[in-house]
């Protein structure tokens, strides 16, 4: 068991980079941008808590992952000898696509899936606009169309590219 | 006064929850895969919006409620849910307009709902907006296409209109609770949304080539716990499992 006094921050971080989204499980948690805090609690100052809070904030309100994630978290930092690990919940700021790592957006093209695109396209109310431009992660090319506004989870939308012909999950702006 | 801001945060979670279980009954039902993959995900938004709320309800009543027993446990004249979400699916023009006519009102809501003087209310809604927004133009989207489309999606987008416009009403009469939260900067008079989602249903209407219904009478009770008979029916069925297995979990 590891005493609270000699925990950093740091260390805590580190870990968290083995925790994966379960549902495109080449991104860890904190490529996903969504670890907002951590926080080592000494004992006296919140006797209720002691051990550490790790912060996190969702991605959609209603991802079904979120809940599997913070379980992962907890079981992972306990598997390290952290104890007392409390997962809090945030929602503000609102979580974005921005907030997704380099490393994560080129983990995600290797994986197949097209990164978001920088948030200056992110979702307007206006009707019919035009697809965004995306990449395909197959050939590169920008010659594709959307088949599906909504794809296999929330965050993401089906295209196909017009060049080599293979469909490809678009991790929407957000 | 917290069990006004109870109340009202019950209304938005109860909303949010039942029109979140009408779209999920098209779960493997839509008319194409694409729409059918749409219709729940925008479901599992809104139950995850749900989700948020009563997690905050539960937390401000402080008596041992949680997320589940608000959902699972409470009977029919406990919700709080405007008539409009528990109409009956019918058709895919219903339900896409029921959406249409339910996301402009949540997307006015939210957009002042970022500025209340209650943090967590100002969280949720700062979070549950950028959703809606894609609700929204998707579901505008489709009642051009419908309204603008064949005679026949035309006729039934119409039968809709028909058999929907008399529950818009309601979303603009505030109730006592929303009353009480408006006082005190919390919550948003919903009487003060009206023009705008007024202005937005006309402009979307006009572009599927709908005309926009003369008032009608209104329906309302809902948001007090006077449902019709379509409550009943959801609950019988989102609640079977808890009231028959008490506390199971899986």
């Amino acid at each position: 068991m590891i005493e609270t006094k000699n925990i950093t921050v740091d260390q805590v971080w580190t870990l968290l980079e083995n925790v994966m989204d379960p549902e495109v499980p080449v991104l860890s948690v904190i490529d996903l941008g969504i670890i907002r805090k951590v926080e080592i609690y000494s004992e006296i100052e919140k006797p209720p808590l002691g051990g550490l809070g790790v912060y996190i904030t969702p991605t959609y309100s209603g991802c079904p992952a979120m809940d599997v994630i913070s379980m992962n978290i907890k079981m992972e930092l306990l598997a390290n000898g952290f104890k007392n690990v409390k997962i809090i919940q945030v929602l503000s700021p609102a979580w974005t696509t921005d907030w997704m790592s380099e490393e994560g957006k080129r983990k995600l093209k290797e994986y197949g899936i097209a990164p978001p695109n920088p948030k200056q396209q992110v979702c307007k109310d206006e009707l019919f606009a035009p697809n965004e431009a995306v990449q395909c992660p197959h050939c590169n090319s920008y010659h594709n169309h959307r088949i599906s506004e909504f794809g296999s989870t929330a965050c993401k939308a089906l295209y196909q590219c017009d060049d080599c012909k293979e469909p490809f999950d678009y991790f929407k702006c957000h | 006064m917290n069990n006004y801001l109870i109340q009202y945060t019950l209304n938005l979670a109860d909303n949010a929850l039942i029109l979140g279980h009408r779209n999920s009954e098209w779960c493997g039902h839509g008319p194409v895969l694409e729409q059918d993959i749409a219709i729940t995900n925008i479901s599992l938004d809104l139950i995850g919006q749900a989700r948020n709320f009563y997690q905050y309800a539960a937390q401000l009543k402080a008596d041992g409620s949680t997320e589940d027993t608000f959902a699972y446990l409470r009977t029919e004249n406990e919700f709080k849910n405007c008539l409009l979400v528990e109409q009956p699916n019918n058709d895919w023009a219903k339900t896409i307009l029921r959406q249409f006519l339910f996301s402009a009102y949540q997307f006015y809501l939210y957009t002042e709902l970022q500025n209340s003087k209650n943090d967590q209310l100002a969280a949720i809604a700062e979070k549950s907006l950028k959703e809606v927004t894609y609700h929204l133009r998707w579901s505008s989207e489709w009642v051009v296409r419908l309204g603008d489309g064949t005679e026949e999606s035309q006729q039934r987008i119409k039968k809709a209109i028909n058999e929907l416009w008399m529950y818009t009403g309601e979303l603009f009469i505030a109730a006592d609770y929303e009353i009480k939260m408006t006082e005190n900067g919390y919550g948003v008079d919903p009487a003060t949304l009206k023009s705008k989602w007024k202005e937005k249903v006309k402009t979307v209407f006009e572009e599927a080539t709908l005309a926009f219904p003369v008032d009608s009478k209104i329906q309302t009770g809902g948001k007090i716990g006077e449902h019709s008979e379509h409550l009943d029916k959801i609950l019988a069925d989102l609640q079977m499992l808890q009231r028959t297995y008490p506390g199971c979990e899986w």
